[in-house]
């Protein structure tokens, strides 16, 4: 690997954390609330969640940088409060990965949560737990599959994200250039073996991850037969 | 005094909630009737986890009072929870079930010895091991000591014998009377079993269609016109008794009760022992005279106190001591005999006790 290919990995690497990271905790609640509520607006929350799903990643970027851009709508205005420029730069690739990798993270939780019995909640209730210290010790640990789940898609999901960092982020070596764009780099280039290497690493990387998912939900499910 | 009292209304679908009644913050109070009746819908409503409008008092504090604005949230009305399935965290083993409720209950809360409820609930094997290796029994022991363990003012039951075996059921039901007399927990028992309401319970709500029929005394409510009515040829009356003395050669015991000494097939009770006896008002004849020339063994002279139609061709007769007090027998006769004896309110008359099944002893 070349210099700009160690730092496409770190910046990679960074993104994918940092995007995970905020992902679990705007996704939580939002999850929770999706779970939860019979609010008649949910199906339509709900789908607005799911988009990233189906839409082209290029679409997401378009919006975002026409949006987030210095003449767009929350761009101007960020701009005018004093914040620091939302595209080609990490902060914009961390909010377009969010919104990329939404459903990847939401999804799973929701399920989990929605699995938790409501009687063992009424149950905690009753034993004067309040909403906090009940979801910390009745729910969470009864959705540590669901959040395990969660943080591994996020974070293999951003990892492999290409369309909307392209256009948010643009290709800049350092700053904004993550592996799956030095490997399109590598390729428009003619420069295979490079672009090997990126592309079976990534390749491994992801398939050790669901391994890894798979196996340990595997375990749980017979320690908790 | 201290009492319970309650008025609620519910909507949930297109079933309505409308139940009043008041019963003494002591003891069981048996929730009794058919499934639908809306037991367990008032049962949540006294929790505060359902949706409903009115009052409710439990001695002197105030959990709702919709017209004064008052809702004390579930979480701090201290009460002790256990329905039919187990509601045991399945993540924590029994000790951390346990751990649970101490951990969160007030100073203000009654504090229970742990080692004293572990020990009453006979669940000390059962520390380490996980809810789901439980047996149904095992289980609702742990999920009432965790109840009691959290100091609740008010012990909440519903129907937690449906998921237990038969034969655990009984140490179950005696677990649950010990329990609210040593701890000193008023306890509300949910239950469509007469029998079990009839073994545990001191008062009794009786639910039919969303509304609290009567509330009363286990024994009154029971021997009630309507209650007897409604159970058809099951209806009959409750006798509290303490056992007197066992005789050994004929294999009975004799108790003691505000009928008189009552003579029954021989139990396995100490002299002292309070026991339950219920006796159908089939199992029950009446004569103007004493009869000795009776297979019968318990004959009471009583005063009639009411007849009510029963089916069409019956009558049942309610019938006080005649030395005065508040118990009650219950017998059905045919409304024939009863013009043929004469026997109508005030009438003197004695009562034969052909059979009368123990339900209980303590």
């Amino acid at each position: 690997m070349n210099h700009g290919d160690v730092r496409a990995l770190w910046l990679t690497g960074a993104l994918a954390l940092v995007t995970t990271a905020l992902l679990l905790l705007v996704g939580t609640p939002l999850a929770w609330w999706l779970a939860r509520s019979r609010h008649r607006i949910r199906p339509g929350v709900e789908a607005l969640v799911a988009l990233p799903l189906v839409l082209p990643p290029t679409v997401l970027g378009f919006y975002l940088l026409v949006l987030l851009g210095p003449a767009g709508a929350i761009g101007s205005i960020w701009e005018a409060m004093g914040g620091p420029r939302l595209v080609f730069s990490f902060p914009g690739l961390v909010i377009g990965s969010m919104l990329y990798s939404l459903p990847f993270v939401v999804q799973p939780l929701q399920t989990a949560f929605g699995a938790v019995p409501e009687r063992l909640l009424d149950a905690a209730t009753l034993l004067r737990a309040g909403r906090w210290d009940r979801f910390r010790t009745v729910v969470l640990p009864l959705s540590r599959r669901g959040v395990l789940t969660a943080t591994v898609l996020g974070f293999a999901h951003t990892v492999g994200e290409f369309g909307v960092v392209l256009m948010i982020g643009g290709n800049i070596p350092g700053r904004t250039q993550v592996l799956s764009i030095a490997l399109y780099n590598h390729v428009e280039r003619l420069e295979y073996a490079a672009a090997h290497t990126l592309a079976a690493g990534l390749l491994a990387f992801s398939f050790v991850v669901l391994l890894a998912v798979y196996a340990f939900n595997r375990r749980f499910e017979v320690a908790r037969l | 005094m201290s009492e319970i009292a309650v008025s609620l209304r519910a909507q949930v679908g297109s079933f309505a909630l409308d139940a009043a009644f008041a019963v003494p913050m002591a003891g069981v109070t048996g929730l009794f009737g058919a499934s639908g009746s809306g037991k367990t819908t008032l049962l949540r409503c006294l929790a505060g986890l359902g949706r409903c409008d009115g009052v409710v008092r439990i001695g002197g504090a105030v959990w709702q009072d919709d017209e004064r604005g008052i809702r004390v949230l579930p979480a701090e009305r201290g009460v002790g929870w256990v329905s039919q399935d187990s509601d045991l965290f399945p993540h924590m083993d029994v000790a951390g079930n346990l751990d649970y409720a101490i951990r969160r209950r007030p100073a203000s809360a009654p504090r229970h010895d742990r080692s004293a409820v572990v020990g009453q609930a006979g669940i000390g094997a059962l520390m380490q091991r996980a809810p789901l290796s439980l047996s149904g029994g095992e289980r609702q022991r742990v999920a009432i000591a965790r109840a009691l363990l959290a100091g609740p003012s008010l012990l909440l039951l519903d129907e937690p014998l449906s998921a237990v075996d038969e034969p655990a059921r009984r140490g179950l039901l005696d677990f649950v009377a010990e329990a609210a007399a040593g701890f000193e927990v008023p306890v509300i028992y949910v239950s469509h079993s007469l029998t079990e309401v009839a073994r545990i319970s001191d008062h009794l709500v009786w639910m039919e269609g969303g509304s609290a029929r009567r509330a009363g005394s286990l024994a009154d409510v029971v021997a009630g016109a309507d209650f007897s009515r409604w159970l058809g040829d099951d209806a009959g009356a409750v006798v509290d008794a303490v056992v007197r003395a066992h005789d050994e050669s004929w294999a009975t015991t004799v108790l003691d009760s505000a009928w008189g000494q009552f003579t029954i097939g021989r139990i396995e009770a100490a002299p002292g022992d309070r026991v339950r006896l219920r006796v159908l008002a089939r199992d029950v004849s009446i004569g103007r005279a004493p009869q000795g020339d009776t297979s019968i063994v318990n004959e009471f002279h009583v005063c009639v106190a009411a007849c009510d139609p029963l089916g069409a061709g019956d009558l049942l007769v309610r019938m006080t001591p005649r030395g005065g007090g508040t118990a009650v027998l219950l017998a059905r006769v045919m409304r024939q005999s009863a013009a043929r004896l004469g026997i109508g309110p005030g009438a003197d008359a004695y009562a034969r006790v052909k059979a009368a099944a123990l339900v209980h002893r303590r």
